[in-house]
C-alpha cells in the first residue's frame, strides 16, 4: 500500500515534468517554437517536421488538449524527435551515447566523495576539541562556498595547462581507438582524474558536516554513555555503537545523491569538455535545440524519481515505521 | 562560554511567557557576538555591503568604459589591472558586487518567504491544505534545480536581474519549507501553543506569537543558506552565458574572462578576483550559518553534553 502510494506520487511528478516541457515553449514570450521551426525548414524530412509541430504546437489549428495528448503519446514512446545540434542524429541516440560517460564520471566522484567525506566526518566528530579536527569542517565549509566552476577551472589551469600533468579536455585521447583494452581504459581513467578530483574536493564538505553532526548527536545518547560506563574501549564505542547509527541519514542522502548523478554534471562537463549528458544539455541550450533539451531534462528528472522510489522501497523494508 | 540549552528550539520546550521569552532572545543575539566565527562573518558581510553602497567613492573608473590599455597587469593606476576589453577590473569588481549581492539577497529573501509561508501554513493547518502544499513541496524537492534553472533560463530574454532572481527563488525554497513544516508540526503540539489556542487566540496570533519566535533561528539559517545558493547559482548561470551577461556581476566577469581565455593568456588578475570575491562573501555567509548552528544546537558546541541534564 505504501509502495503503491509512493509510485503514484512519483508518477504524478513525472507527469508534471512532461507537462512542464509541453507548456514552457508555449508560454514563453518571443515564441521559441516558431524560430526553431523556421530553422528546421528544409533541413528535415516532412515527418520530422510534423513531429516538431506536435512538440511545439505550432500548427495551432489543433485544439490545445489535442496537441497535449499527442505530445504525451510521443514522449511515452520515447519519440523525442531529432536533435539540431547533432543533426541528423535522433535525440534518443544522443542521450544513449552521452549518458554512460556521465554515469561513470559523476557516479565515481559521488562514491569517492561519500567515502572520504564520511570518514573525515567520523574523525572530526570523534576528535572534537582538538585543533585539526575543529578546523577541518570550517575549511570545507569555506571551500563549499566557492563557485564550483571556478575551482575546477583553476585546477584545470594549474594541473592541466601549466604543469601539463593532466589532459585538459575530452574523455579519452584521440589516438586511442575505442575498445576494451588496457590502453583505452587507462586513457579514460587519466582523462577522468581531474574532473573527479574537482568534484570530490568541492563536495566532500557536505558529507563531512552531515556525518559529523549526526555522530555528535548520537554520541550524546544514553546508550553511548552506557557503553562507555561498561568500560568498552573508546574506539569500539565510536565505530560499533555510534557510527553505525549515525550512518543511516548519511545513507539516505547518498541514495538521493545517486539520483542527482545524471543532472549534477552540467558545469563539470562543460569546464572539462567531457562528452556527457550535461555537456549535451549545454549544447542544446546554446543552440536552441529544444527537442534535445526537453528530452535531457526529462531523463534527469526520471533518474531522480527512480532513485527516490528505490530508496522508499528500501526504507519501508528496513524500517516498518515508515509505512505508517 | 555558557549558553542555556533552551535557546535550542528543537530540543527543549521553551518557557511560554513574556519576560522569560525576551531574556532568551537576548541571550541568543548576544551569543552571536560572542562567537568568533560569527563576528568574522558579520564584519566581512558589512564590508561588502558598504562597498556596494559606496561603490562610486571606492572605484573611480566607470566599470563599463572600454577606454584603457588592454590586458595591463595590476598597477597603481589600475589596482587589479585592465581586462581584454580595456575595462578596469577593480571597478568592475566593486560595481559587480551590487548585482551579485542584489541577486543573493533578493532571491534568498523570496525563497525564504515562500518556504516560511508554505512550511508554516502546511504544518499548522494540516489536513487537506497540508496534503496539497506538501505535494508541491515534494515536487520541487525532487526536481533537480540546476537543470531546471538552465532549461527555464534558456527560454528567457534578459533585460534585468529579475528573471534570474525569480527562477532561483522558485527552485530553491523547498528544503526550507520541508524543515519549517516539520518544526511547526512539532511545535503545534507543545503545551504552551495549546494553551494559547485554548485561551481563544486566533490562528494568526498563535502563529505570530508562539510559532514564529521559535522557528526564527531555523528561518535565519535557511535565509543564509538560500543566499549562498543564489550567489553560486547566479555565478554558474552567468558563467554559462545564461544570465544577463551585459550587466556587470562577478559571474558575468568570469564569463567574459573565460570567453577571452584570460587564464591561458596569463591574465590571472581578470579571472581570480571575481572568484575570490564570491568565495569570501559566500564564505562569510557560511561562517555565520555555521556559528548559528553551533549556538542553537548545544550538542555541536561542547564535547560532553548530556541531553537529560536539561
Amino acid at each position: 500500500m505504501y509502495v503503491l502510494k509512493r509510485a503514484v506520487f512519483y508518477l504524478s511528478i513525472f507527469w508534471a515534468a512532461i507537462t512542464l516541457n509541453f507548456l514552457l515553449p508555449r508560454m514563453m514570450p518571443g515564441n521559441a517554437a516558431t524560430a526553431v521551426m523556421a530553422r528546421a525548414q528544409g533541413q528535415m524530412s516532412p515527418q520530422a517536421l510534423k513531429a516538431l509541430e506536435i512538440a511545439f504546437g505550432v500548427s495551432s489549428n489543433q485544439p490545445l488538449w489535442h496537441q497535449y495528448l499527442a505530445y504525451l503519446w510521443n514522449t511515452l514512446r520515447g519519440h523525442f524527435g531529432i536533435s539540431f545540434t547533432y543533426f541528423p542524429e535522433p535525440v534518443s541516440q544522443v542521450i544513449a551515447s552521452t549518458l554512460p560517460w556521465t554515469l561513470f564520471l559523476i557516479g565515481s566522484a559521488t562514491i569517492i566523495s561519500f567515502v572520504i567525506g564520511t570518514g573525515l566526518g567520523v574523525l572530526s566528530a570523534w576528535r572534537r576539541g582538538r585543533k585539526v579536527a575543529d578546523a577541518i569542517p570550517v575549511a570545507f565549509t569555506l571551500i563549499a562556498s566557492m563557485p564550483y566552476f571556478w575551482v575546477a577551472l583553476a585546477l584545470l589551469y594549474v594541473l592541466g595547462f601549466v604543469l601539463g600533468w593532466f589532459p585538459i579536455a575530452h574523455s579519452f585521447s584521440d589516438e586511442q581507438s575505442p575498445g576494451f583494452n588496457l590502453q583505452t581504459i587507462g586513457s579514460v581513467l587519466y582523462h577522468a582524474a581531474l574532473p573527479i578530483a574537482s568534484l570530490v574536493v568541492t563536495s566532500l564538505g557536505g558529507w563531512m558536516l552531515g556525518m559529523r553532526n549526526n555522530l555528535i548527536s548520537v554520541l550524546s545518547e544514553d546508550y553511548i554513555t552506557l557503553a562507555q560506563m561498561k568500560g568498552l574501549p573508546e574506539r569500539e564505542v565510536v565505530t560499533n555503537y555510534a557510527t553505525r547509527n549515525a550512518m543511516l541519514p548519511q545513507i539516505t542522502s547518498f541514495a538521493m545523491s545517486l539520483g542527482f548523478v545524471v543532472g549534477g554534471a552540467v558545469v563539470t562537463e562543460i569546464v572539462f569538455s567531457y562528452p556527457g549528458i550535461g555537456y549535451a544539455l549545454y549544447q542544446a541550450v546554446t543552440n536552441s535545440d529544444y527537442p534535445l533539451m526537453q528530452a535531457i531534462f526529462l531523463i534527469i528528472v526520471t533518474a531522480v524519481l527512480i532513485a527516490n522510489f528505490l530508496i522508499d522501497i528500501l526504507y519501508s523494508r528496513l524500517d516498518p515505521r515508515v509505512s505508517n | 562560554m555558557e549558553y542555556h540549552a533552551d535557546s535550542d528550539v528543537s530540543l527543549a520546550s521553551r518557557p511560554p511567557k513574556g519576560s522569560a521569552k525576551k531574556k532568551t532572545k537576548n541571550v541568543r543575539l548576544l551569543a552571536l557576538f560572542g562567537n568568533a566565527k560569527a563576528v568574522i562573518g558579520l564584519v566581512v558581510i558589512a564590508i561588502f555591503v558598504l562597498g556596494a553602497i559606496f561603490a562610486p567613492l571606492i572605484a573611480h573608473d566607470n566599470p563599463n568604459a572600454e577606454v584603457y590599455m588592454l590586458n595591463q597587469p595590476p598597477s597603481s593606476a589600475h589596482l587589479l589591472g585592465t581586462n581584454g576589453l580595456g575595462q578596469d577590473v577593480f571597478s568592475q569588481l566593486v560595481y559587480g558586487s551590487r548585482v551579485s549581492m542584489e541577486v543573493a539577497f533578493s532571491a534568498g529573501a523570496i525563497a525564504t518567504t515562500i518556504s516560511l509561508l508554505v512550511g508554516v501554513t502546511s504544518g499548522y493547518l494540516r489536513g487537506f491544505a497540508d496534503n496539497v502544499l506538501s505535494w508541491i513541496t515534494n515536487v520541487f524537492l525532487v526536481v533537480p534545480s540546476l537543470p531546471l534553472v538552465i532549461v527555464l533560463s534558456s527560454y528567457m530574454h534578459y533585460r534585468s536581474e529579475w528573471p534570474i532572481i525569480l527562477v532561483i527563488a522558485l527552485t530553491s525554497w523547498a528544503w526550507g519549507a520541508r524543515s519549517l513544516r516539520a518544526q511547526t508540526l512539532s511545535l503545534r503540539e507543545r503545551d504552551y501553543v495549546l494553551h494559547a489556542r485554548l485561551s481563544g487566540q486566533s490562528w494568526w496570533q498563535v502563529v505570530l506569537g508562539e510559532i514564529l519566535p521559535n522557528i526564527a533561528s531555523l528561518v535565519l539559517s535557511g535565509l543564509l543558506f538560500s543566499m549562498i545558493n543564489a550567489l553560486l547559482t547566479e555565478a554558474s548561470l552567468a558563467f554559462l552565458g545564461l544570465g544577463n551577461i551585459n550587466s556587470i556581476s562577478w559571474g558575468s566577469m568570469l564569463y567574459w574572462a573565460q570567453n577571452n581565455e584570460a587564464l591561458i593568456n596569463g591574465l590571472w588578475w581578470w579571472f581570480i578576483p571575481p572568484g575570490v570575491a564570491i568565495a569570501v562573501f559566500g564564505g562569510a555567509l557560511a561562517l555565520l550559518n555555521f556559528s548559528l548552528d553551533e549556538i542553537t544546537n548545544p550538542r555541536l558546541r561542547k564535547r560532553k553534553v548530556r541531553v537529560h541534564e536539561q
